[in-house]
């Protein structure tokens, strides 16, 4: 295509020294002829073999599952990568819609596709008896992939305590000392609701407060950034999500993040009572999925044991088919105790955990 | 004096209709999918939102308006009429921060100001400091830390203007001015700035428009605006219409703000020379000289030298990453994108403004101007608005066709790199008209009258005179939209066709894996992609300017 656009500029350069004509329809026609090109080669991929996914989830974490799918089964896969708007992108594409699978990270999403009516309902028994009830949609539209528990990291030398509970992270003895990520992140979004769940509104509003009244900083960042600032000192406990630590312990790259994985250690909070938070990444089958049954075959193979177990060891996320062991590393943080709260009551109170960060103002940080 | 309007040819008339509606199309677009009831947003946004958010967005547009003005304006004054150490070099280099998206520059900053950054570790080291609670240390993540971000990095969007205003027509006056006894400081405040008004306000348009649609750098800095408030309302509380309406709200008032500016710029008309050439330099103290040298040194440095240096750490440890097959055709792709949409963008806002001109419509002047306003939508809601009605045609197209021929298209436009390009073309159609609308503020009226009063029609008067003294202008406003789309991530990320990956989608793709080093050697590239034109085209206004110009428009025809 490029050439083609070289070779109009230049067709258009000379004609402008020998002709009076402007040439400007000309070239325009030739752009136009350089698109149409790249349409043929870009276009839809429909070939019988391949699966489409538009996706949440970076490509490079869902990369090794889909490899092995593809040598299992021969079915190629082709990943989207968006970080917003892939719900209404399907929904404006239609029946054209090249999209097969909606992977997301956060279960808010899945439901909200279902609500935008996306999705259809999968009858599998390989994924079904696979998938605990409280991880999949009653209806069949959004199951889990794997779970990661939203855990308290605290600092191991300032933190003495080995037991926590998220109503404790209202407690003014953290005052100055709590860091976290944006309110308005999904994470934090999902931890707030699953407290709106359990406790009330009213009582969400206060717990929050609490919170807000103890961070050491405004949020910002990623849960990683938060770890590195109990590592410097700037506060001794942080939320974040299980897979960071293994993230941060394996990082051969940025050798320091090591050290700053080092100085916490994980808490699951609530392991004595209800339980720790959970959220999932997940898929949904699409509405007019023009590569149907290889989909579902994609989804039954994710639900797969072997999959499941690849995926725990590349993301160091926990295997969400019961029996299929966390990895190493991941077991090593000590048990997990989900709370068995169903993740489609959680999405339920997603807007209502919005509203209230915003109500407290909890992203502008501490009071100075 | 000027010759009177005159009918646009039918022609011309259906190609300037045809054009609106593929600009208005998104809006149209978005105002449809505003009509949906909203039930519960806007008590809510009004209550605990938006007066926070309206507050900080002001806040934000006035800091970086006065900013980017008294920055991109001061240090086109040095380098232009001054004479200082380094100046040659720095007239050069002050362009640069252009090549540096937003997002990687507030990266860049919060991580050399961290707490465990170096700036903090040498404090301590030297101070002994051991712990945050021992000093006070402003925070980067901030409204006041925004303000300078963007500030910084935009301020080229009215040095480039102001200096073509400069070098080009501010001689003649500047030096009068002077033979009447004026100081530098009555020069430029009495002389300078007025001049260089039509430029500085195209120039800070820009630069707010672009502070306006920013959602990655404000997310970053932890800066809640109205942007903010659009994708929280729309992805946290799932309502698209409410936040289309609040986007479509923010978009009213930018386009009230350009409205006022138009009308209060008509009553000045400034007195305009075609003769060029260089004005003479003002001598400086040592003092005068250090502040200048100063002055137009600290952007180069905190806009792009700061940010670059960041990430050139994080890179080092990645080199085997820059000859990656994925960045490589990222890259070439983003070049692709990039060219085509700077080809169509100076194209379409040249024919219009051309139109506009010899047709002396000050209506098309502003139907041009409104119609490129997609700029200050943020690109995520824009995509949406293309998205929905190409989609929509796609669907209708493969519908047809598959009835009467049993013929498939899928999706023709939305699944391909026409929506993409179609998408960026409109995003920065505005940098495109602006800059070229200053630069035809250059061409004397009188010009278009001797030449048709020598015989030429209007036709021959723009293709002969017109282009030849606009050619720095449109060079100027390629390179910016150039370097725009480069660096566009958001409405790429979400219409782009499977597979196609752009630099900045590569690093977003890298980074929100909270890898940010990861992202290092693809946002390297974009900077050096996009500094390729800069370096390039740098050279074209002054060289054009001194040398064609010259020869070009006080000769008789």
């Amino acid at each position: 295509m490029s050439h083609n656009t070289a070779r109009a500029a230049i067709a258009r350069e000379t004609r402008t020294k020998t002709s009076k004509r402007p040439t400007i329809r000309k070239s325009l026609l030739g752009v136009t002829l350089a698109l149409a090109a790249t349409s043929v080669s870009t276009g839809k991929a429909s070939a019988e073999d391949v699966v489409n996914i538009y996706s949440y989830r970076q490509p490079n974490l869902i990369q090794p599952m889909l490899d092995a799918f593809t040598n299992k089964t021969g079915i190629k896969t082709n990943v989207l990568f968006a970080s917003k708007g892939l719900a209404q992108r399907i929904a404006s594409e239609g029946e054209n819609s090249p999209a097969d699978i909606y992977l997301t990270v956060d279960i808010s999403r899945l439901d909200a596709a279902k609500e935008l009516g996306i999705t259809q309902a999968v009858q599998s028994d390989a994924v079904e008896g696979t998938i605990p009830t409280q991880y999949r949609d009653p209806a069949g539209h959004w199951f889990g992939l794997t779970t990661r528990a939203r855990v308290v990291y605290a600092s191991k030398d300032r933190v003495g305590q080995d037991a926590i509970t998220y109503e404790e992270l209202a407690d003014p003895k953290w005052k100055g000392r709590l860091c976290t990520r944006s309110g308005q992140h999904v994470y934090t979004l999902g931890l707030i609701s699953s407290v709106i769940a359990h406790k009330g509104e009213a009582e969400a509003q206060e717990w929050l407060e609490g919170v807000k009244a103890n961070l050491a900083r405004k949020p910002t960042g990623n849960d990683r950034a938060q770890v590195k600032a109990i590592y410097s000192g700037e506060c001794d406990i942080s939320l974040g999500n299980t897979y960071y630590m293994g993230k941060m312990l394996t990082n051969e790259k940025d050798p320091e993040q090591k050290d700053w994985a080092a100085s916490v250690k994980l808490i699951f909070p609530n392991a004595d009572d209800r339980g720790t938070h959970v959220n999932i990444s997940g898929m949904a089958l699409t509405k007019h999925a023009p590569n149907r049954e290889n989909a579902v075959k994609l989804m039954e193979y994710l639900a797969s044991e072997e999959a499941q177990k690849l995926y725990g060891e590349a993301n160091y996320e926990y295997p969400i088919k019961p029996g299929v062991p966390a990895d190493e590393l991941t077991a090593s943080w000590g048990e997990l105790t989900p709370d068995p709260l169903s993740l489609a009551d959680i999405a339920k109170h997603r807007k209502t955990a919005s509203e209230l960060v915003d109500r407290t103002a909890f992203d502008d940080g501490p009071a100075s | 004096m000027s010759p009177s309007p005159t009918r646009v040819p039918t022609g011309a008339r259906v190609f300037l209709i045809l054009l609106a509606c593929l600009a208005l199309l998104p809006i149209a677009a978005l105002a449809w999918i505003a009509l949906t009831p909203a039930p519960g947003v806007w008590p809510h946004l009004l209550e605990f939102v938006l007066p926070r958010s309206a507050f900080n967005t002001v806040v934000l547009l006035v800091g970086v308006g006065f900013g980017t003005a008294a920055l991109g304006v001061g240090s086109a004054w040095f380098v232009s009429l001054t004479r200082f150490p380094g100046r040659q070099f720095l007239q050069w280099a002050l362009v640069l921060p252009l090549a540096m998206p937003v997002y990687i520059a507030a990266y860049g900053w919060v991580e050399f100001l961290d707490y465990s950054g170096p700036v903090q570790n040498a404090l301590r080291d030297v101070t002994g400091w051991t712990s945050f609670r021992d000093y006070w240390f402003p925070d980067i993540r901030s409204l006041t830390g925004a303000v300078i971000i963007f500030t910084l990095v935009l301020y080229p969007y009215v040095y480039i203007p102001a200096r073509l205003v400069f070098m080009v027509q501010g001689a003649t006056a500047l030096d009068a001015a002077r033979g009447l006894g004026a100081g530098p400081a009555r020069l430029f405040t009495k002389v300078a700035l007025p001049l260089s008004r039509p430029a500085i306000a195209a120039g800070v348009a820009l630069a707010l428009m672009e502070t306006l649609n920013d959602i990655g750098a404000v997310e970053v800095l932890g800066v809640r605006t109205l942007t903010y408030a659009v994708f929280e309302t729309w992805l946290n509380r799932d309502s698209l219409s409410g936040a289309v309406q609040l986007a479509l709200l923010v978009l009213l008032v930018v386009g009230g703000l350009i409205w006022l500016e138009r009308a209060a710029r008509n009553n000045r008309d400034f007195a305009r020379s075609s003769r060029e050439r260089e004005p003479a330099r003002l001598d400086l103290s040592v003092t005068g000289k250090a502040f200048a040298f100063s002055f137009c040194a600290l952007p180069v440095l905190a806009g792009l030298g700061i940010p670059l240096a960041t990430f050139a750490t994080f890179a080092l440890r990645r080199l085997e990453a820059f000859t990656e097959p994925a960045l490589l055709s990222a890259a070439l792709n983003s070049l692709t994108v990039a060219l085509l949409c700077a080809l169509l963008a100076v194209t379409i806002a040249y024919l219009v403004l051309q139109t506009a001109r010899l047709h002396r419509s000050k209506r098309l002047a502003l139907a041009g101007r409104l119609a490129s306003l997609g700029y200050a939508i943020p690109g995520t809601v824009l995509a949406l608005g293309l998205l929905v009605p190409l989609a929509g045609f796609d669907n209708w197209l493969d519908g047809t066709l598959r009835e009467t021929f049993n013929w498939r298209t899928g999706l023709l436009l939305s699944g391909t790199i026409v929506i993409l390009v179609y998408a960026h073309t409109l995003r920065f159609l505005s940098v495109a008209y602006g800059t070229i609308e200053t630069a035809f503020l250059r061409v004397p009226p009188t010009i278009d009258m001797a030449s048709r009063g020598l015989g030429r029609t209007g036709r021959q008067t723009a293709l002969f005179v017109h282009v030849p003294i606009l050619r720095a202008g449109l060079a100027v406003a390629a390179m910016l939209v150039f370097v725009d789309s480069v660096k566009e991530l958001s409405a790429t990320l979400l219409l782009r066709p499977f597979g196609f990956q752009t630099l900045p989608t590569l690093v977003y793709e890298r980074a929100s894996q909270a890898a940010i080093e990861d992202a290092a050697p693809a946002a390297l590239a974009i900077v050096l992609v996009g500094l390729i034109p800069v370096a390039v085209l740098n050279a074209v206004p002054s060289g054009l300017t001194r040398g064609k110009m010259r020869q070009l428009a006080p000769r008789p025809a």
